[in-house]
């Protein structure tokens, strides 16, 4: 597995999306330095951008390496491997390099203009670990999806309306949910919704650790208190951890049974 | 010939007083070694000069015109007996002391200087530290409450007392005081005709400044700063409000401004920065807000019901995360002229003056106002595709409240 990772690895590395992505997360990360100069203001605008377009460059970018890499897959199946390695292996290293990219693409314009001497560095940790984990699993949602479709265009719809639903219907249904049942209590509703949905708990544990939060006002100091503790913080990684196993468990899952 | 006599006659008058008024003075060495000592045998309109050291007394009580000097700023400690100076005569003078440690009570607001039913008086460049009330007015006339620092030590609201209170007093100058660390800086309970000046008010318990029926009062050039909840105007006619800062006054319940029944205002020149809420606004008619900045705020201004005829022009809305929060859809306020930095509009003829109107309220602003919970939806994506849709083609924020001539530069 470890071998195959690495494979998978250095062979994105080698390969030009990976540069056009550090790249453009490194421009970003200068850009909107320089704009903002300030390190707090800027970790705001850079969570707007980190929560669409992580997922959506992990889906994107998961489906793409399976179906590319199909060949290549079948040709290792035939070797006297493990199933789940080849996959794990592979999975590994696609949201591997991704992750490294968005870490080193945002950390060293971030450690150039004096992330470790300012108070913002734990916003802008908790800011790239859950954009790690997004990337996790989004790459892991895209393989189950383009295992489970032979069809290329087929997958690419799938993998994309996953990402659409889960980025923007979700809270559409979130809404009309909140505003359909105004007339009851809806705290623990908003808060369990929230944690179903990996965007929506990223935004919101980002969220709520910026000044930005005191204009969530009653909604917001209750979502402070369970997420504020280290009970409720745990609970959060714990449900992105989840969202990240799931996945890829179903990932070795489905490839044991597959017939290619 | 008339006004050389009487000029003549204001002279000597001056002199006379001059020669009459004595000048007593209390130190630890003298042979008058205690304030109250040295009231006692004071003459109407003598002076008292209190020299450097330490005194330990209280109910400090002036019942005669007297002029007290600190020099070098002796203290008074009043060891938390109680009230530490009371005035109650006409044209009495306090300058230079620092007062401190008042006597915190729940039956009784004891105050480090209390003025009852006195006019004419003046109190400045007094320090005061560890106290409970801090200058109380009590049906006082024409005083004056100048260049005073008031650094508090208050942790809990309900054994607090405020800075500076005035209670049914009138003319009263309030200027150049600097306030910090008590539950109001400034309260002011039905006083009117008040001047409030240049005053510094920050780190309260709960408000920097606050009006309860209080009307024809002004204040200007003051600044609030990161107050528990802000400044509070509420029941109070005809305040004028210019040239103020209100900054950093950020918490889930807090606000630069809060209007609460408050008609014919004038606000003007104003900065209101970095606020949950710049101004809350709730019962408020014929107000009128002119050139005021709005930078960085929460909302910039919270409408919250029963508002008519208000002004909102030439004012400038910058970065705010919502400029405006509405919750009717009937809407009887004139928005013009005013500077949004979210107008996305053109100018073709050139003349200032955006072709298209500005729709100050934004769907997320408005779905937010009918169902608080939904605030949990702030920065999301789909929050920005449907306000997007809406300032396309606006269908649930309400018709009529729109800038028609929203400025296309910043107001200097």
């Amino acid at each position: 597995m470890i071998k195959i990772l690495k494979y998978s690895f250095y062979d994105l590395m080698r390969s030009r999306w990976s540069y056009v992505y550090f790249l453009f997360y490194l421009l970003l990360g200068f850009v909107l330095l320089f704009l903002n100069n300030e390190l707090s203001k800027a970790v705001i605008t850079l969570m707007n951008v980190i929560i669409v377009l992580v997922p959506l460059i992990g889906t994107i970018f998961g489906v793409m390496y399976f179906y590319n890499s199909k060949e290549f897959t079948e040709l290792l199946l035939a070797q006297p491997i493990k199933r789940s390695s080849i996959f794990f292996g592979q999975y590994l290293g696609v949201a591997g390099s991704l992750t490294m990219s968005l870490v080193l693409g945002l950390g060293i314009p971030f450690a150039l203009y004096g992330l470790f001497e300012s108070n913002a560095i734990w916003d802008f940790s908790l800011l790239l670990i859950t954009g790690a984990f997004l990337t996790m699993i989004f790459t892991a949602l895209a393989f189950n999806i383009a295992l489970s479709n032979e069809n290329k265009i087929k997958g690419f719809g799938y993998a994309v309306l996953v990402w659409l639903f889960l980025a923007v219907i979700y809270d559409g249904l979130f809404l009309m949910s909140l505003i359909v049942f105004e007339k009851y209590p809806l705290d623990n509703f908003s808060l369990i919704a929230t944690m179903f949905n990996p965007i929506d708990l990223s935004r919101t544990l980002i969220l709520l650790k910026l000044d930005i939060s005191a204009l969530l006002g009653y909604t917001g100091a209750i979502f402070k208190q369970f997420f504020g503790t280290n009970l409720g913080l745990m609970i959060s990684i714990v449900m992105l951890t989840l969202w990240t196993v799931i996945p890829v468990w179903r990932l070795g899952y489905k490839s044991k049974r597959k017939d290619f | 010939m008339k006004r050389k006599h009487v000029l003549i006659y204001v002279i000597l008058l001056l002199l006379g007083t001059n020669m009459w008024a004595s000048t007593i003075t209390v130190c630890s060495t003298c042979s008058i070694k205690t304030i109250k000592e040295a009231i006692a045998q004071a003459a109407d309109f003598d002076t008292i000069l209190i020299k450097k050291g330490t005194y330990n007394e209280f109910n400090i009580r002036i019942d005669k015109p007297l002029t007290l000097i600190g020099e070098d700023q002796p203290i008074i400690d009043g060891e938390e007996q109680g009230e530490i100076i009371q005035i109650a005569a006409n044209n009495v003078t306090i300058d230079g002391l620092h007062i401190k440690n008042v006597g915190t009570s729940y039956t009784s607001d004891y105050a480090a200087i209390r003025v009852i039913r006195s006019e004419d008086f003046v109190i400045q460049n007094v320090k005061l530290e560890r106290l409970f009330f801090g200058i109380y007015l009590e049906r006082s006339k024409n005083g004056k409450v100048l260049n005073n620092t008031i650094i508090g030590d208050a942790k809990d609201e309900y054994n607090s007392g405020n800075g500076i209170q005035l209670w049914h007093s009138q003319h009263i100058m309030v200027a150049n005081n600097s306030v910090q660390q008590v539950r109001d800086g400034i309260y002011l309970e039905f006083s009117d005709f008040i001047t409030i000046e240049n005053n510094y008010s920050a780190n309260n318990l709960r408000y920097g400044l606050h009006f309860m029926f209080s009307n024809d009062d002004i204040y200007e050039g003051n600044t609030f700063e990161s107050n528990g909840a802000g400044v509070a105007v509420m029941f109070s006619k005809r305040i004028n409000m210019h040239g103020n800062t209100f900054k950093n006054n950020w918490g889930t319940a807090s606000f630069g401004l809060l209007l609460k029944e408050i008609n014919d205002a004038e606000i003007s020149g104003n900065t209101f920065e970095e606020n949950t809420v710049g101004i809350s606004i709730e019962g408020s008619n014929r107000i009128v807000y002119k050139n005021n900045d709005f930078i960085r705020n929460g909302w910039a201004i919270k409408v919250r019901g029963a508002c008519y005829t208000n002004t909102i022009t030439r004012n400038n809305f910058l970065f705010n995360s919502f400029d405006l929060a509405y919750n009717s859809n009937l809407n009887d306020n004139v928005f013009e002229e005013n500077y949004w930095s979210d107008y996305t509009g053109y100018d073709l003829d050139r003349n200032g003056i955006g072709d298209i109107p500005y729709r100050p309220v934004k769907l997320f602003s408005y779905i937010v106002n009918r169902t608080p919970e939904t605030i949990i939806l702030l920065r999301s994506l789909f929050m920005d595709i449907i306000d997007f849709s809406e300032k396309v083609s606006p269908v649930f924020t309400p018709d009529n409240l729109v800038d028609a001539k929203p400025l296309m530069k910043r107001i200097k």
